[in-house]
């Protein structure tokens, strides 16, 4: 256990829960998260929440303070997509409400379970525009999958256990509930619901035999089958299944990048990832291919390039996802499969047969050998894919990375091959930068013993990274890695190849010394500006038991490849240079 | 693109009407109309929208509004014999002197005058929205002053079994 401060040593003891207990709304509400067995609390205090910070004060429950809200939700994301269990984040009215807005979104793309509680004003002062009071569930409508406003305080506790039973079942997201400081401070005798019922929400669904049956018939007979396997296998803890299933019936795997992970990156069945700046034999995979089997995907714009007609134009589809609302919605399916990729593959296992893949498979692996993911070494300079090969090679694909968003999330998922499930975190769907170092956090603190990195950019890292505060205060060992390319360098390529070169808005040089600001936190700053550099700051970084930055200087102009431009087809790859 | 009446069961709760309009707007799916009111079951209400769009965008939408926890059933209406009324106040231009003359259009239709003055009248229509939009041509030449419609509630013939809800 590397976390070292006092305030997070378990010392004391759990407290009796006292059911029936006269409990005020806050307390009722820390009862609730106890008995929800959550670990880690991340928030900040404010007005509203006032009551519930009171009963946190010597509490059991595990708090951590940020130094922004928009800190506390990512770090709570990062620990539940690491784990699988909920994220729970706590932050006050109006400005402390919405500073969470861009973490919820984020969650809901990438189906997150997150219980997120705000405080609002009294009940009394609602709608009168009073100090610090913002409709946070009127905001949030559209990026939760569901929200609460508590009126009475006997509604607390059931409100609670079906926000983390709606958080965390069915295709998993972000729930919020909005406590007025009135209901906070009520009192009632205490409960906890055992079970849940909400007639709206089934959130269940096992295919039937006949389903599992259609689904294994159209597989049986592709010549050039591929698997689609995306978050879904993630979310469902479905690795292992995928791999059984993949083994079994000799049909390669293509992640998609909210899927990496979820599939050996160096199995011999494994093809990385499709789209826009995926390998050319994933790509060539889908185009070529006569079945895709997309499990827990949902076949994004990232992927089909919003040109969904023209999508794996020979293939029959085939999609499994636990939301039937993914279903049809994007592509044309011949197939469809309403229910969770687990069971579903644990259902179709025992009947599945191996495909007659083997030509198809030495066709891909002609492609991988011809046109694998590649850049120009030179000397003397450090190329930020470089960086990323030294971190894969350095703790073999075992490490946690988060990442932000930009060129470098692309480097991490082409030359980080991750061998596990819930190992890479980072914003796929919403693409959020300054997601990825309060994330690390998060993911630190439910895997104290795993290696985890935090790839960032100079950019998103200045987002967010007032976070380091809680690096040092609580000794969170996160290696802090900046690809500092001193541009905004996704954006810059874009005006690059679709702007003229005109660089509008994307220059950086002006950071600050990041070696300087990591120690002004008390966490150890290093810097590389070169391959040697680079593989001697990252040993010792690796060695050091503490928190670290690294600086890692790399050229400017480097871009990323494959691409395929906006609009254009999976055909129409642009290699970049050799 | 097609018209289609949809019914959903929801939670009689605060917002709720507002999770079903918002969902409309995110998705970009249209609302003709929509109605809320009470169901034959305390604390849940039905309501009643009428849309427009494929069947790629009919699927779409029942599927996501029946995602919301507050939706508790969805039922494609008009995929099977429906019974559908409206209620229609058309204020029109006319003096007393021409009450027999609209009378001779309104009566038709089944509608009656429900309140007159010295320079207009009302006339209040129930039953499918074509007859309402039937009668409004006839009306149109006095001049309508006002007109105000509820939108359509519906419910399915009592002879086919009922539709699978969603």
């Amino acid at each position: 256990m590397s976390v070292e401060a006092a305030e997070l040593t378990n010392s004391k003891t759990v407290p009796d829960i006292g059911f029936g207990e006269e409990l005020t709304g806050a307390e009722a509400l820390l009862r609730c998260l106890i008995l929800e067995q959550v670990e880690y609390v991340f928030g900040y205090p404010g007005g509203a929440v006032l009551p519930i910070y009171d009963s946190l004060y010597g509490s059991y429950l595990r708090h951590i303070l940020t130094r922004h809200e928009q800190g506390a939700i990512h770090a709570a994301d990062g620990y539940a997509r690491a784990t699988g269990k909920p994220g729970v984040v706590i932050a006050t009215s109006g400005p402390g409400a919405t500073n969470l807005v861009t973490g919820i979104a984020t969650a809901q793309m990438d189906s997150v379970p997150l219980v997120c509680i705000t405080g609002n004003v009294p009940q009394n002062l609602i709608g009168t525009d009073a100090f610090q009071e913002a409709n946070i569930t009127g905001i949030t409508l559209p990026i939760t999958k569901h929200n609460y406003f508590v009126r009475d305080v006997r509604d607390l506790p059931r409100i609670v256990k079906e926000a983390f039973y709606i958080a965390t079942t069915g295709r998993p997201g972000p729930v919020l509930i909005d406590i007025p400081k009135d209901v906070s401070n009520q009192k009632a005798p205490f409960y906890y619901p055992d079970r849940v019922e909400i007639r709206g929400y089934q959130p269940t669904i096992v295919p039937t035999d006949e389903e599992i049956q259609r689904f294994l018939e159209e597989i049986k007979t592709a010549k050039k089958p591929v698997i689609l396997a995306g978050g879904g296998i993630i979310a469902a803890n479905a690795d292992q299944e995928l791999l059984a299933f993949a083994e079994k019936t000799r049909i390669p795997v293509i992640n998609t990048f909210m899927g990496l992970g979820s599939f050996p990156g160096v199995h011999e069945l494994a093809l990385n990832m499709p789209g826009m700046h995926g390998s050319y034999t994933a790509n060539q995979a889908l185009l070529q291919a006569d079945c895709v089997i997309g499990l827990g995907v949902r076949f994004d714009d990232r992927i089909t390039m919003g040109r969904t007609k023209e999508f794996a134009p020979n293939a029959k589809i085939i999609h499994v996802d636990i939301d039937p609302a993914e279903l049809g919605k994007n592509v044309s399916t011949l197939v469809t499969v309403a229910g969770d990729v687990k069971s579903t593959l644990a259902k179709a296992l025992p009947h599945a047969s191996a495909c007659d893949t083997e030509e198809w498979l030495a066709q891909l692996k002609a492609w991988q050998a011809a046109y694998p993911y590649r850049y120009k070494k030179e000397d003397g300079a450090l190329k930020p894919q470089e960086v990323i090969e030294l971190l894969y090679e350095t703790t073999r694909g075992e490490a946690i990375v988060t990442t932000d968003v930009g060129q470098h999330q692309m480097w991490v998922a082409q030359y980080y091959k991750f061998s596990r499930s819930r190992s890479l975190i980072s914003s796929g769907g919403l693409g959020t930068m300054g997601f990825g170092f309060p994330a690390a956090i998060g993911a630190q603190l439910a895997h104290p013993d795993r290696t985890v990195i935090s790839v960032v950019g100079d950019g998103g890292f200045q987002m967010t990274n007032q976070e380091l505060a809680i690096l040092g205060q609580y000794n969170i060992p996160v290696k802090v890695v900046i690809i500092n390319n001193k541009c905004l360098g996704m954006v810059r390529q874009w005006q690059e190849i679709f702007y003229d070169n005109r660089y509008s808005q994307v220059d950086l040089s002006c950071s600050p010394d990041f070696v300087k600001l990591a120690e002004a936190y008390g966490v150890k700053g290093l810097r590389a500006t070169t391959s040697e550099e680079a593989r001697a700051v990252w040993s010792e970084a690796l060695a050091h038991k503490g928190p670290v930055v690294i600086d890692f200087q790399v050229v400017p102009e480097e871009n990323v490849y494959p691409m395929v431009a906006p609009g254009h087809t999976l055909d129409q790859m642009v290699m970049g240079e050799e | 693109m097609e018209r289609h009446t949809i019914a959903a069961l929801v939670n009689d709760e605060p917002g709720v009407l507002t999770r079903v309009a918002n969902l409309f707007g995110q998705r970009g799916f249209n609302i003709d109309s929509i109605t809320v009111g009470s169901s034959e079951e305390p604390g849940l209400s039905r309501m009643i929208i009428t849309t427009s769009g494929d069947q790629q965008q009919l699927d779409q939408l029942m599927k996501q509004l029946g995602k919301l926890i507050d939706v508790i059933s969805v039922t494609h209406l008009s995929k099977d014999p429906m019974v559908s009324r409206e209620l229609a106040l058309i204020k029109v231009n006319a003096t007393p002197n021409q009450l027999t003359e609209l009378n001779g259009i309104v009566e038709p239709f089944r509608a009656s005058i429900v309140d007159i003055g010295p320079n207009s009248l009302i006339i209040q229509v129930t039953g499918d929205s074509e007859k309402i939009d039937a009668l409004l041509v006839l009306l149109e030449p006095y001049g309508i002053r006002e007109l105000t419609r509820t939108g359509s509630i519906a419910m399915s013939r009592s002879i086919v079994p009922a539709p699978a809800a969603v």
